[in-house]
């Protein structure tokens, strides 16, 4: 190494130790500027309605985080219909991954196709042609009135399981794809009947991969906006609720439950990773 | 006679509709027997013993257990259990765990499936390691937790696919002495697939030596390897030299045989079995280099010259070439020769003498073909 050719690289390890960082550290500050602020407000004591401008510091909405007419309904709905939508979309999504992975049958090659139509297709697209069917279902008589129209809670719920399905089986398709089958073998052959080697092999080991579709269905749940407006009718969800108090200004409530959605998601990712390292450090022998 | 514990009955498996995974199995595996299904990659091996444990189901044929047609019972009610290859320890479940896993599938109570895993764990030195995860024991360890997985169940009869086929070879030999003990000791039948053809030897009771889906030859370990049936089996076990010749008559339980390069030799009259045309085979370590002109008497003996030597440490290994040209490979273990040294180097002449009783018979190649085997292996070349 002659002497010329040494500056590139001290400039070059130069780059490395400072701009990488400090290029990081603009990212991420952009990245969770908002955050910081709605937590920040959250603790915002505003003069009028509007709680846009700092005054003082005050604790009133999160020693009161529900009082205010009609959001704790909102939260309510939003926090019920993602964990159904979480319970029903993991349940269907995880047996639709296994039948698609595992066996094949008439029509495989379209179903591996169209579950990922909802994925794909602009959401406000998604909205409008549920309002359509459901509206359309008006002449249903084999339906008790309520279910699909009027609009409400169960059209939301059914809105939200059919957009957040696919995400879990696409997310267990992968998963499953790697699955050591074997295992299976191994289970059937020491008189385990298909239920117990479900129960005792395959679904502990694919559980890691269940809580996460699971945790993603939850997440795509809780703050749908646009496909629920279509879908909500007079139900209020709290999207829903935020968007129609930003006419009359927004709550400082919004910000304290805005932030205890993200602690709680924060708390999920963790859980998330630490679960996904884990299963990564079990050998599938 | 003992009682027959697996039976196969024109057992016949296809995938698609141009694979013949087995091609018409036939056999009987008795009970407490060492059985080897013995065969190059491909030969329907797995698949044979895939459909006696219930993995897959035959095309035809029959699958008893024990007296009991068993062809289309599920694996999970079918009283065998099988090591795979890979061992398919779960790596959610304690070493003890997986032990007990047959058990407790089977409501075995509770001090007693304790009491049973800890004995096998003892069987095979595992205990100290109990509380481990598959993930952090060695592949030796982890073939044995495998077996204890399966032996503790008391199956009538354990299935093992080339259970040693990941180690390497000082620990495979190991654990070859090792199963051996085990089987004994627990008196188990097994069935024991290999592609290894010294494994299946040692360990062995029977063997069934497989080829394209059909077995070639089934017998005790000495009997198919003095006495292979076929060019195939003759060429798998070991070395042979194979020479063809035509029957000119028979003398009480011999026949003779004229070898197309001349020389008369003689045979059992058994392996001839009834043909006209044969190969006769005889295997390298069964050779006498005899010095040209005095044949012992009694003795098979062909004049040839000694084309090249090699050293090998335990013994020597000769190549002699034939009046045709045909190369016969003799192996001479190296203890002090009483004919001296001077008749073995390369140009001499020499008499490659065998006992009849010796030889074997393979068919011949079809006319027009060469006889085409390695001369040092004795495989057959394709
Ligand atoms: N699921 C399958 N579909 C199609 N062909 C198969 C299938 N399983 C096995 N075969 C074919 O059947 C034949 C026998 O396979 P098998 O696994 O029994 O061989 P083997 O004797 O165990 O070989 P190895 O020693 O390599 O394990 C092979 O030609 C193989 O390609
Ligand atoms: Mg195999």
């Amino acid at each position: 190494m002659s002497a010329a050719a040494r500056p590139p690289f001290r400039l070059r390890r130069r780059i490395g130790r400072w701009v990488l960082p400090i290029y990081a550290a603009f990212a991420i500050t952009f990245l969770t500027l908002p955050v910081i602020v709605m937590i920040i407000f959250s603790f915002n004591s505003p003069a009028g309605r509007s709680n846009l401008t700092w005054r003082e510091l005050s604790i009133d909405a999160w020693l009161d985080p529900l009082g205010r007419p009609g959001l704790a309904e909102a939260v309510t709905t939003s926090v019920l219909i993602a964990l159904l939508t979480t319970i029903i979309a993991t349940a269907l999504g995880v047996l639709i991954a296994l039948a698609l992975v595992r066996h094949t049958f008439r029509g495989k090659g379209i179903a591996n196709l169209l579950i990922f139509l909802p994925m794909s297709t602009p959401e406000i697209v998604l909205g409008t042609s549920l309002l359509t069917l459901f509206i359309g279902s008006v002449g249903w008589t084999f339906l008790p009135p309520g279910v699909l129209y009027p609009l409400g809670f169960p059209t939301i719920l059914i809105a939200h399981v059919m957009f957040s399905i696919s995400f879990v089986v696409v997310t267990m398709r992968a998963r499953l794809a790697g699955f050591p089958r074997h295992l299976e073998e191994a289970a059937m052959d020491l008189y385990a009947n298909e239920w117990s080697t479900f129960w005792r092999v395959t679904f502990p080991l694919i559980l890691p991969g269940v809580l996460a579709a699971a945790m993603l269905a939850f997440s795509l749940s809780i703050d749908d906006y646009v496909i629920t407006t279509f879908t909500s009718g007079q139900t209020k969800t709290f999207p829903i609720y935020i968007f129609g108090a930003q006419q009359r200004g927004i709550p400082v409530q919004v910000n304290v439950i805005g932030t205890m959605i993200f602690l709680v998601a924060v708390g999920f990712v963790a859980l998330s990773t630490f679960l996904g390292r884990r299963q990564q450090n079990a050998p599938g022998r | 006679m003992a009682q027959v514990d697996v039976r196969l009955v024109d057992v016949t498996k296809t995938y698609g509709s141009d694979v013949r995974a087995v091609d018409g199995i036939s056999l009987d595996v008795l009970d407490g027997e060492f059985f080897s299904l013995l065969g190059p990659s491909g030969c329907g091996k797995t698949t044979t013993l895939r459909m006696i444990g219930g993995f897959e189901e035959p095309t035809s044929g029959r699958i008893e257990l024990q007296g009991e047609e068993v062809t289309w019972l599920p694996p999970h009610r079918r009283n065998v259990n099988t090591v795979f290859q890979n061992y398919a320890l779960f790596p959610h479940l304690s070493i003890r765990e997986n032990v007990a896993f047959g058990l407790r599938r089977r409501k075995v109570a509770d001090a007693e499936v304790r009491t049973r895993v800890a004995e096998m764990l003892e069987l095979v030195e595992l205990s100290a390691l109990a509380d481990r995860k598959p993930g952090q024991i060695s592949g030796g360890q982890a073939q044995r937790v495998a077996l204890a997985r399966a032996l503790v169940n008391r199956p009538a009869v354990l299935l093992l696919d080339e259970p040693l086929g990941a180690l390497d070879l000082r620990l495979r030999k190991q654990m070859q002495i090792e199963l051996k003990r085990i089987q004994v000791e627990v008196g188990i039948t097994f069935i024991y697939v290999t592609h290894d053809q010294e494994e299946a030897m040692t360990m062995s009771d029977r063997i069934a030596v497989m080829n394209h889906g059909r077995y070639e030859q089934l017998g005790a370990p000495a009997e198919i390897y003095e006495r292979p049936s076929t060019r195939f089996v003759a060429g798998f076990l070991g070395a042979s030299n194979l020479l063809p010749g035509t029957v000119v008559g028979a003398e009480g339980d011999h026949v003779a045989v004229r070898l197309d390069l001349g020389p008369i030799v003689r045979l059992p009259a058994a392996a001839i079995a009834g043909r006209s045309r044969v190969d006769v085979g005889v295997r390298p370590e069964k050779i006498r280099l005899g010095s040209a002109g005095a044949a012992t008497p009694g003795v098979n003996a062909i004049p040839g010259h000694i084309q090249d030597l090699s050293y090998t440490g335990v013994s020597t290994q000769y190549r002699v070439a034939l009046a045709d040209g045909h190369l016969v490979t003799a192996y001479a273990q190296n203890i002090a020769r009483a004919d001296g040294g001077a008749s073995a180097l390369p140009g001499a002449e020499v008499l490659v003498e065998w006992d009849p009783a010796d030889a074997f018979a393979v068919d011949p190649l079809p006319a027009g073909t060469e006889p085409a085997t390695d001369p040092v292996t004795g495989a057959p070349i394709e």
